[in-house]
């Protein structure tokens, strides 16, 4: 608990330092990684991670030692050229996007390996910690850093706000923003530099291998629980800012423990979670809407088995008394499914019971005149519309009543031309 | 004498995540012909070749073929994927597709032997690619790659032949080429089945047909088919009502068969 | 001492060739089948696999770890396919969720759980030891040397893809051509699939501690689409493919040596620069086609 007040309250330095790069790096990659995301082009965000090792190794060596200016600009170049590989072989030659992406991110790692490893054997002490740049050091981050993490996530934010409209576009449907004549390869240039800058300012926290993680998952965890972009883009950036902060309290909290990784951890439990749990595309909410279905085509099939047997008998009233066994005769319910449905329709309203026989109400009966009626429609519709041996048309209507909304019911009476006729009398 | 049947499938349902795609599809189709499976863009010709041939499982319903189930037969069954189906940057040759007609699960391990070395040059001799036999297939126009997919199945000996648009992209002569081939093997005895997309050429090429629209729409001879009100049923929007209830089923995640149905 | 020397240098080009020739074979279908990022994403992901393995048998060459890890492996392709067929996420999305997860798992049992237990150096993590395998040596009879256990190992992998692809070669095509078809004439396809994803696993599990996770990519696929470049058949893609990979390992071997620099990585860069003086020519060759027809 000490620890945890010792975290939030931010005593030490390092702890703002490091929050504020979280806090920053996250809301970038985050908000760009959801572009990709959509784009469909979630793995190029890998190959441009990889690829900054040669230019921050350049930037390096360029310099002359550690500046986090050349680095950047270093790693930006190199980054940039990546993605520009990685479209000349898509679109130049038969080698498809996935060997494409494989190959140059491959390549310019090796590349970035053979200079770090010339560095270490040529350069003196000041070349220390060039290498956290492939496994992230978060705690290394420092006042200067978040400067510059500062203005990118500003400058990022900006040109997300200011470009809004045309990224959309440009994401969704290219040919149509062709068509209306928007600047395309701009707005294309726009979003893989900011892209790359995005990446660039991560991997110091990251790493070039993890840093895929900030740019993928957020926007796939946030994918699941909206369709509209706006609430996507933030919940990304929720996300991602909360399991950057939490990936530096393990570190804090544990000695020993990684920082990115843990980052990566926790992110990966937010999707994982959102699979479980979010509204409509969740499973848990696609099981409990698989009960609901159930249990609705369930007590509408006990409905229906009333009016049944009533037609049977030609009686035009729906109020005779059945026994489980008569019920039974009708429909083969199983038997314990069938005490479930009738036990939620006396809930409901829609059936009594007297000793061991049940009957529908007045409501019940009136439903379930209205789940026949249904049917028959279905049928109708079937025999009017398709081929169907008359065999069939039965077991082919059977489980589009319980689907039909109001509206439906109209446009089927329309179509078969009964408007109009009462339940009563059909 | 019963005329005999070549595929019988039994209230077929397929889907597409809770989509349905094919829906209570129940026929059965007579031997020796020359069949045409005809519907709209996206009506499930595609998603029925594949039921039929086990690539897909069916959610509901089965499939016979000459009155037993698919496995026990499938070397009676060829299959002609649609030509955009495959990457055809492939490094392959005429001669190296035509052979895959061949393989059996009984030989998949094998190497290849003389027979069918002979049989896959008859095929590419039937479809007139010899000159061709050993070109890569990138390097073929699209009539061409048709025929090789063509030659393939030929070099499986089925009896039952499933293609899927084997006509798009072809020029007439091949067209005309094809449909020899076809009719040839009505001849023979086989029974070729087709999807196809022309509805002018329809009535000259085909002896049976079978109208899909997510339902089955129709089938028969051709006069019993190509009636007006059955295509415009089929292709005249009339059945917007089913693809309202078939968005229905797919939002609300409905069983569209219920277990217990036993009536 | 310079025979030594000489020795060791010619076991580490052997070993790398090894590497760059199981690789290659696979990554031929790897790249055919479009499938590219999952090789990229399993050599990424059997690293929780190699450490709980290492964890629990203390000794870097026992056929545990290579179990554990390929098992791993195996299970990294079984969770792609579970989040894009029922988490409905996108596939590219679905590989990089999975890799970056299973890769810091990973990372963190090295440095936070098992930390002191473990002997796994993070930098080898990324591009192996290549040049420290001489260390390993598997001397038989206190006199016979048979070579260092990485080569060994790696001669029993490629011994094993071999046989695997040339005796299910027909499959691993139908896989990679037209799956469709291969259903149709009533084949599991899908234990071809998972046959194929466990060697790439065991390929990259062996190559692990020589080559590293991310840099087995490169040997994985760059030889392989060079190939696809060059031919238009499939037995020799794969032997021009087997060709190339040796050749970058090589060149490369040599000009690392020469300017001081990690082998592995050295090896991966004359392999990309390979394929990018191709692409240079087949650009160039179609630019002057099209200009001839022009004239
Ligand atoms: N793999 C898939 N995933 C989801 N939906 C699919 C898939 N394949 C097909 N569908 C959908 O299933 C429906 C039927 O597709 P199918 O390919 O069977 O149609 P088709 O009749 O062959 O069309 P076409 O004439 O265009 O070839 C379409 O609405 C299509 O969008
Ligand atoms: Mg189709």
């Amino acid at each position: 608990m000490n620890t945890f007040l010792d975290f939030i309250s931010f005593r030490d330095p390092n702890v703002i330092y490091v929050v504020l790069g979280m806090l920053f790096v996250n809301t970038s990659s985050a908000l760009i990684g959801t572009f990709a995301f959509l784009r469909k082009r979630a793995l190029i965000g890998d190959a441009i991670a990889h690829s900054l090792l040669p230019g921050l190794c350049l930037g390096f060596l360029v310099a002359g030692e550690k500046n986090l200016i050349f680095l950047l600009i270093g790693a930006f170049v190199t980054g940039w050229l990546s993605t520009f590989a990685v479209d000349i072989i898509v679109n130049r030659t038969k080698v498809k996007q996935d060997a494409a992406i494989g190959i140059v991110l491959s390549t310019f790692f090796a590349l970035g390996i053979v200079l770090l490893t010339y560095i270490q054997q040529n350069a003196g002490g000041e070349q220390a910690g060039l290498d956290h740049f492939l496994f992230g050091q978060a705690a290394a981050i420092n006042r200067s850093d978040v400067w510059v993490f500062g203005v990118i996530v500003v400058l990022i934010i900006a040109v997300v706000g200011i470009f809004y409209r045309s990224f959309v576009v440009v994401c969704f449907n290219p040919d149509f923003a062709r068509s209306v004549g928007l600047p395309v390869r701009t707005i294309e240039f726009l979003i893989t530099s900011m892209t790359v800058l995005a990446i660039a300012s991560g991997i110091q926290a990251l790493g070039v291998i993890l840093m895929s993680a900030l740019i993928i998952t957020p926007g796939a965890a946030a994918r699941l629980w909206s369709h509209r972009l706006p609430r996507i883009l933030l919940l990304a950036v929720i996300f991602s800012v909360v399991s950057g902060i939490g990936g530096a309290y393990v570190s804090y909290a544990k000695a020993g423990m990684p920082t990115g990784p843990w980052v990566v951890m926790f992110l990966s439990i937010i999707v994982f979670l959102s699979i479980m749990l979010a509204p409509n595309r969740g499973i848990v909410s696609r099981i409990s809407r698989a009960r609901r279905n159930e249990r609705k085509i369930l007590q509408e099939n006990i409905l229906k088995a009333y009016y049944q047997y009533h037609e049977k008998k030609q009686t035009k009233k729906l109020d005779q008394l059945l026994t489980i066994d008569q019920i039974l005769s009708i429909r083969n319910f199983d038997t314990s499914d069938l005490m479930k449905g009738i036990k939620k329709l006396k809930r409901e309203g829609f059936m009594l019971q007297e000793g061991t026989t049940y009957a529908l109400t007045t409501p019940g009966q009136k439903e379930s005149k209205r789940v026949a009626r249904l049917h028959r429609l279905w049928e109708q519709y079937l025999l009017k519309r398709t081929q169907i041996d008359t065999d069939h048309v039965h077991s082919g209507a059977e489980a589009i009543e319980h689907i039909i909304t109001p509206e439906l019911e109209k446009e089927l009476e329309k179509e078969l031309g009964i408007e109009g006729i009462p339940d009563e009398d059909y | 004498m019963k005329k005999e049947v070549s595929v019988e499938v039994h209230n077929l349902t397929a889907t597409y995540g809770g989509r349905p795609v094919l829906w209570d599809i129940d026929f059965s189709l007579p031997a020796g012909q020359i069949i045409g499976i005809i519907g709209p863009n996206g009506s499930g010709k595609t998603t029925l070749l594949k039921a039929i041939m086990g690539i897909l499982e069916p959610s509901s319903g089965y499939v016979k073929v000459f009155d037993k189930p698919l496995d026990e037969v499938r070397e009676r069954v060829a299959y002609v994927p649609q030509r955009e189906s495959v990457d055809w940057d492939f490094p392959a040759s005429v001669f190296d597709v035509v052979m895959m007609g061949r393989y059996r699960k009984s030989n998949l391990l094998k190497r290849t032997n003389k027979a069918d070395v002979e049989i896959v040059e008859k095929s590419i001799e039937k479809v007139g690619l010899t000159e061709f036999k050993n070109r890569q297939i990138s390097q073929l126009s699209g009539g061409q790659q048709q025929r090789v997919f063509i030659a393939r199945a030929l070099a499986q000996k089925a009896d039952i032949y499933l293609m899927d648009e084997p006509f798009v992209g072809v020029d007439a002569a091949t067209e005309s080429s094809i449909l020899s081939i076809l009719q040839e093997m009505r001849k023979e005895g086989k029974t070729v089945l087709i999807i196809h997309h022309d509805l002018q050429t329809v009535s000259e090429y085909f002896d049976y047909l079978v109208l899909l629209n997510t339902r089955l729409v129709a089938k028969g001879t051709l006069q019993e088919v190509l009636t007006k009100e059955n295509l415009s049923n089929a292709y005249g929007g009339q059945l917007t009502l089913l693809a309202k209830v078939v968005d229905i089923i797919k939002k609300t995640e409905f069983p569209i068969r219920e277990k217990d149905v036993d009536l | 001492m310079k025979i030594i020397n000489e020795m060791n240098d010619l076991f580490i080009i052997l070993t790398a060739s090894l590497v760059a020739i199981n690789a290659s074979v696979l990554g031929v279908f790897l790249v055919l089948r479009k499938m590219s990022m999952m090789g990229d994403a399993i050599s990424h992901s059997v690293l929780p696999g190699i450490v709980v393995a290492y964890y629990f048998s203390g000794d870097r060459t026992s056929p545990l770890l290579l179990l554990g890890a390929t098992i791993t492996g195996v299970l990294t392709a079984v969770l792609i396919d579970w989040l894009s067929s029922k988490a409905k996420i996108q596939n590219d999305a679905s590989i990089g969720i999975t890799y970056t997860l299973l890769f810091a798992l990973g990372m963190i049992m090295i440095s936070g759980w098992f930390s002191g237990n473990v002997d796994i150096d993070l930098d080898c993590v990324l591009y192996g030891d290549i040049a420290l395998i001489n260390l390993d040596k598997v001397i038989v009879d206190e006199n016979l040397y048979l070579g260092p256990s990485a080569f060994l190992i790696e001669l029993s992998a490629t011994v094993i893809v071999l046989l695997f692809v040339f005796f299910g070669f027909r499959g691993f095509k139908l896989l990679a051509f037209n799956e469709d078809f291969g259903l149709s004439l009533g084949m599991n396809m899908n234990r071809w699939h998972f046959v194929m994803m466990g060697l790439v696993s065991l390929v990259t599990v062996v190559s692990f501690e020589v080559v590293g996770a991310v840099l087995v990519v490169g040997f994985l696929i760059i030889p392989a689409a060079t190939a696809h470049l060059l031919t238009n058949k499939l037995i020799p893609m794969i032997f021009w493919a087997c060709g190339l990979g040796v050749i970058a390992v090589i060149i490369g071997f040599y000009l690392a040596v020469w300017l001081n620099v990690s082998y592995t990585g050295a090896m991966v860069t004359v392999s990309g620069l390979l394929f990018f003086t191709v692409v240079l020519v087949v650009v160039l060759r179609k630019k002057r086609l099209s200009g001839e027809y022009l004239h």
